[in-house]
């Protein structure tokens, strides 16, 4: 991957806690310029280290880490305005107003008042109406769109966005996901952390997974369920057989002898074929069925798969 | 350097203290004009004069520095513990600011917010008692030293403290006794010979006197030393601070 494509190299990258806890042990990740990249991992995987080294929160043991062309340690000022974060915790000044703080945001990362750029980013977030708001006054759900708004308020080409949607409701999770498309449209990388692996299904480009401190896979999301996915078919018999018919396709048939399955590998048309392949090749052979399901396997199994072959 | 961050962070802590200005402002305020109508109106004046000065007088470095001390400190230290406290110090830590600039930020609006409160006492004890300031140009410049250096002593107790509790012992457990002690309500020649030799281990007696001789021209201890001993308190507390920064202690992890 060249150097214009990623828009964070990451190398090596290791952090040892004091009291010796290695959380992040030799991470190699690019991150490429303008994609959602969805980062899972189980609790403890080391997410939220990874996230804390890029934006200078979490001191790094080794490595590099260079962000738009900025090494985060040597080059910080620049690599840090680039950079936007939503933390997990919903960290707020209670006191503020929506306005005050946001705008106070702007100046931290170095960027000259723009009351106009401040008035955008409220209304995208629905937040306008409560700009003049003591943040104490907000429910959870606006404080999470005000974390989202200091983020944006220095107009960052990263994004970082750590458990955005954990504890919100179904409304505001929508909101989310909507600004994060717009966000993208925009040019802005966007790396996210999700308990919602349906979400990462939906909205990432590529899918990274981390587990116990290490990257054990990067793909592309559709690559990773073509990979990885499988459709299981489940078919009621009419009748009952004592064996699974020899069919081209590998069947199961279950102990009563009433149901046959299938698991097709893959994703997409290949699957959607193959079920009709089966179908038709159990009517040319006078075996009659009343039913018929195909589930296809979500991100979240792929993922569930993955990390208990590390364990 | 990044000087929207200074602005930003400088205007922010200001703002806290309009938003808390009974705390801030009007609390010292009170507190200091009942010393001076205690001991300054009613107690100072039965009391002989101190090397030429009225009692009343005497005392009013004395006590503005009391006020500035601990507000300093208090100012400072919840500028930054309260982030710390809230967890918004993330966004500090994530930014594009310089430890240069942190502390021209945090330690500048504090430092501003104690020479507003120095201007204020020094008003409000003109109304008990009279009295004029011999070198008033080196006065506004000892106690913005002062200031500054207890606003980054202010900084470095917030970011070492882990509990509200730490950050009231020191200024009432601490600075406050020190104070008192330093020879706020009187002369260190007043007392004892060896008490006299014990007290020069004070380094409030330094800033007291070298405040007190600005406006009289006196003090119980070389001026110099004074500045010299204020100036190298600054240093030592710019250190820790560069250090702190360095090093991210309970800062970063």
């Amino acid at each position: 991957m060249t150097q214009t494509d990623s828009v964070i190299s990451i190398q090596k990258l290791n952090k040892t806690y004091k009291g010796g806890y290695q959380a992040l042990k030799s991470i190699d990740l690019d991150i490429r310029r303008g994609e959602i990249f969805a980062l899972l991992g189980p609790n403890g995987a080391g997410k939220t280290t990874l996230i804390g080294v890029v934006c200078g929160l979490v001191r790094m043991t080794g490595g590099t880490v260079i962000a738009d062309g900025h090494d985060i340690t040597r080059d910080y000022r620049k690599a840090r305005a680039k950079i936007g974060l939503v933390p997990q915790e919903l960290a707020t000044d209670m006191f503020e107003t929506v306005w005050h703080t946001v705008s106070f945001s702007r100046g931290l990362f170095g960027m000259a008042p723009n009351p106009k750029h401040i008035e955008q980013v409220l209304k995208d977030l629905s937040l306008w109406d409560k700009k003049d708001n003591k943040i104490a006054t907000l429910s959870g759900g606006m404080k999470r769109r005000v974390l989202i708004a200091k983020a944006l308020s220095h107009e960052p080409k990263i994004l970082f966005l750590d458990e955005p949607t954990a504890g919100v409701d179904v409304e505001l999770r929508r909101d989310m996901w909507t600004l994060v498309g717009r966000l993208r449209d925009q040019g802005v990388t966007i790396i996210l952390t999700t308990h919602y692996i349906e979400e990462a299904e939906m909205m990432a480009d590529r899918i990274g997974v981390i587990n116990k401190g290490e990257i054990i896979l990067v793909e592309d999301k559709h690559a990773l369920m073509r990979k990885l996915g499988q459709t299981r078919v489940t078919i009621g018999l009419k009748e009952k057989r004592d064996a699974p018919p020899n069919l081209d396709q590998p069947l199961e048939l279950s102990g009563d002898g009433m149901t046959l399955t299938l698991n097709l590998h893959g994703e997409g048309d290949a699957e959607d074929t193959g079920v009709a392949d089966v179908l038709k090749a159990l009517m040319a052979a006078g075996i009659d069925f009343k039913t018929v399901h195909a589930e296809r396997s979500s991100l979240e199994d792929i993922f569930v798969g993955l990390v208990e072959t590390r364990q | 350097m990044n000087m929207h961050a200074v602005r930003a962070i400088y205007m922010f802590e200001l703002s806290r203290t309009w938003r808390t200005l009974f705390q801030s402002i009007a609390a010292p305020v009170l507190s200091t004009s009942l010393y001076f109508i205690v001991f300054g109106s009613a107690i100072g004046s039965r009391m002989t004069v101190i090397d030429g000065v009225s009692y009343g007088a005497f005392i009013v470095p004395g006590l503005t520095l009391l006020s500035i001390l601990t507000e300093s400190v208090s100012n400072a230290s919840f500028g930054i513990y309260l982030p710390r406290f809230t967890g918004t110090i993330y966004e500090l830590l994530s930014a594009p600011v310089s430890v240069v600039e942190a502390l021209l930020g945090y330690v500048g609006a504090a430092a501003t917010k104690s020479m507003i409160l120095g201007a204020i006492i020094l008003a409000t004890a003109r109304v008990f008692v009279p009295y004029d300031i011999e070198h008033p140009l080196m006065a506004l410049v000892f106690l913005a030293m002062i200031s500054l250096t207890f606003s980054l002593f202010g900084f470095i107790l917030g970011v070492w403290a882990d509990g509200f509790e730490k950050l009231q012992v020191v200024p009432l457990l601490v600075i406050t006794p020190l104070t008192f002690l330093g020879g706020t309500f009187y002369s260190i020649k007043m007392l004892p010979a060896i008490w006299q030799q014990v007290t020069l281990f004070n380094p409030i007696v330094y800033l007291i006197n070298g405040f007190r001789w600005t406006f009289y021209g006196k003090a119980d201890v070389n001026v110099w030393i004074s500045f010299g001993m204020t100036f190298a308190f600054m240093a030592i507390c710019t250190a820790i601070i560069a250090w702190i920064f360095k090093t991210g202690y309970r800062l970063r992890s």
